[in-house]
């Protein structure tokens, strides 16, 4: 067996290993389906009338708009989730285990990335079949669909680089589950749950030059009208933007730990 | 370098939420065992440490013996030549640290060299071809558990004493053979030069002397003397201030 087949059954190991202890851990899913999906329920039969707004985008309905917006909150979640876990894993000596495995440093981090992705394919899929069974449509069809799913799986993974670079830096579950507020404040000022276009400033200005605003217009633009190119390229910047930074501190932080423990 | 090694850490790394089987297919891969070979070494791993019942249970509803099989097998599945346990049996009950002796005793049969620390003197007795004493981070003695005690020489008699008795018995035992550092405060240590035979002279000498003895024992050299030969102290907390003892590599 090669050795890089060998670094991709470990990274995939690893990754089967993150995402069973997501799901045998209430307190790690619960962020990612339960909240997303109850605050969606609450968002569109509370404000479903915000779609009459002069400005707002042209949809079917407030809940076709806010799948992208449920979408993103699943996924930054998945990514501080996948963060609490690794540092989970540093607090009760289980990277020490990896550590001390003849493995490349770098599939631990990537094991981690790829169960946080699962995650965000599974909180896509999730939606999208909310959305479905409640009446919302997918403008751009199955194409869009794939789009969505694509953009959504590769954030979670790019922001999953990021939390773990928060868990390998700080090696502290409770200070990476402390920046839970911080994500939903990223988060409520990006266009996930509310169109830039109809915000006040300096929430407006802060929201148009958010990397989260791209991500989102990229995976709504299907969902509420058809593909546009330009809206796609964007949101790929934005993820690639990310995943670079999330994995300069990865690597850094990984640095670090290896050499002071 | 990382191939060849096995460790099993003092506290067992193990995720809860994995179950037994999960865990050691997943250290398997690791160590780079293809799917089928890391499945069969699995399923001979835990057959081995006698858990092949709760494989399928998840690790956090395992006792704590069960865990350092575990994590044993675990530090085995790529068959390593030297194997690194740090106090594998530390907060065991007897019936489990004699299963970790076992599988220690057949590990070092088949030719792993287990390289083990412990703060037990008598695990380190039992198991160890070679015995490295460590006190304040310096090796004070090393050699074979015979080699060490003979080093010791002779047997002493533990006296234990009523309250107030001790400084007395001191006197008396001074003139019997050499004093030893004592246990705690109740007790009296002396090494005399022909065991048993010496037993009746310092029974006769603390009688005359009207010390009062709750108990007296004979005591062959044995690594726990070793120590206290070596480092002045016994492998216990001193002074009542929570000192941790230094480990013994064996």
């Amino acid at each position: 067996m090669s050795e890089l087949a060998t670094n991709l059954r470990v990274v995939r190991a690893l990754g089967m290993r993150s995402i069973r202890q997501t799901f045998r851990r209430p307190q790690l899913m619960a962020p990612i389906v339960v909240f997303p999906t109850l605050l969606l329920a609450i968002q569109t039969g509370g404000a479903g009338g915000a779609v009459n707004l002069p400005g707002f985008p042209p949809v079917h309905s407030f809940l076709q708009f806010m799948l992208a917006g449920a979408m993103m909150q699943s996924l930054m979640l998945a990514g501080n989730s996948g963060g609490i876990a690794l540092a989970v894993d540093i607090e009760m000596g289980f990277t020490d285990r990896l550590f001390s495995a003849p493995i490349p440093r770098y599939t631990i981090v990537l094991g981690r990335l790829a169960g946080t992705a699962a995650l965000g394919l599974f909180a896509s899929l999730w939606f999208l079949a909310i959305g479905l069974i409640f009446g919302a449509q997918i403008e751009a069809g199955v194409p869009g669909a794939l789009i969505a799913i694509a953009l959504v799986t590769a954030t979670a993974m790019a922001v999953g680089g990021i939390g773990a670079a928060i868990a390998l830096r700080t090696g502290s579950a409770s200070v990476v589950q402390g920046l839970f507020p911080l994500v939903l404040v990223v988060l409520f000022l990006s266009s996930a749950f509310f169109p830039v276009e109809l915000m006040i400033q300096p929430a407006k200005a802060i929201a148009e030059y958010n990397p989260l605003s791209f991500i989102v217009e990229g995976v709504r633009g299907p969902i509420i009208s058809e593909i546009d190119v330009a809206e796609l390229g964007e949101a790929v910047l934005a993820i690639a933007g990310i995943v670079v930074l999330g994995l300069v501190l990865s690597a850094r932080a990984l640095r670090r730990r290896l050499r002071v423990g | 370098m990382r191939a060849s090694i096995g460790v099993a850490l003092q506290e067992a790394a193990l995720d809860p939420l994995m179950t037994g089987r999960e865990l050691i297919r997943l250290q398997a891969t690791l160590q780079g065992l293809p799917g089928n070979e890391g499945k069969r070494r699995a399923d001979d791993l835990l057959e081995r440490v006698d858990l092949v019942d709760a494989a399928d249970r998840r690790v956090g509803t395992y006792s704590g013996g069960m865990q350092r099989r575990l994590d044993l097998a675990a530090a085995l599945v790529h068959e390593p030549r030297v194997l690194f346990l740090d106090e594998p049996t530390t907060g065991l009950d007897p019936v489990s640290r004699k299963t970790i002796w076992e599988e220690v005793r057949a590990l070092n049969d088949e030719g792993t060299t287990v390289f083990l620390t412990t703060q037990y003197l008598e695990e380190a007795d039992q198991l160890a071809d070679n015995v490295g004493i460590i006190d304040s981070g310096r090796i004070v003695a090393e050699g074979t558990p015979e080699s060490l005690k003979a080093q010791i020489g002779h047997p002493h008699i533990q006296l234990q004493l009523a309250e107030g008795s001790v400084a007395e018995a001191e006197q008396v035992c001074a003139r019997i053979g050499k004093l030893l550092p004592p246990k705690d405060g109740g007790t009296v240590l002396v090494e005399v030069e022909n065991g048993a035979a010496d037993i009746p002279r310092t029974v006769r000498a603390l009688d005359e002397a009207g010390v009062a003895v709750e108990s007296l024992e004979l005591v062959r050299p044995t690594l726990d003397d070793v120590f206290v030969a070596k480092t002045g102290h016994h492998l216990e907390k001193e002074d009542g201030a929570g000192a941790e003892p230094d480990p013994v590599e064996v």
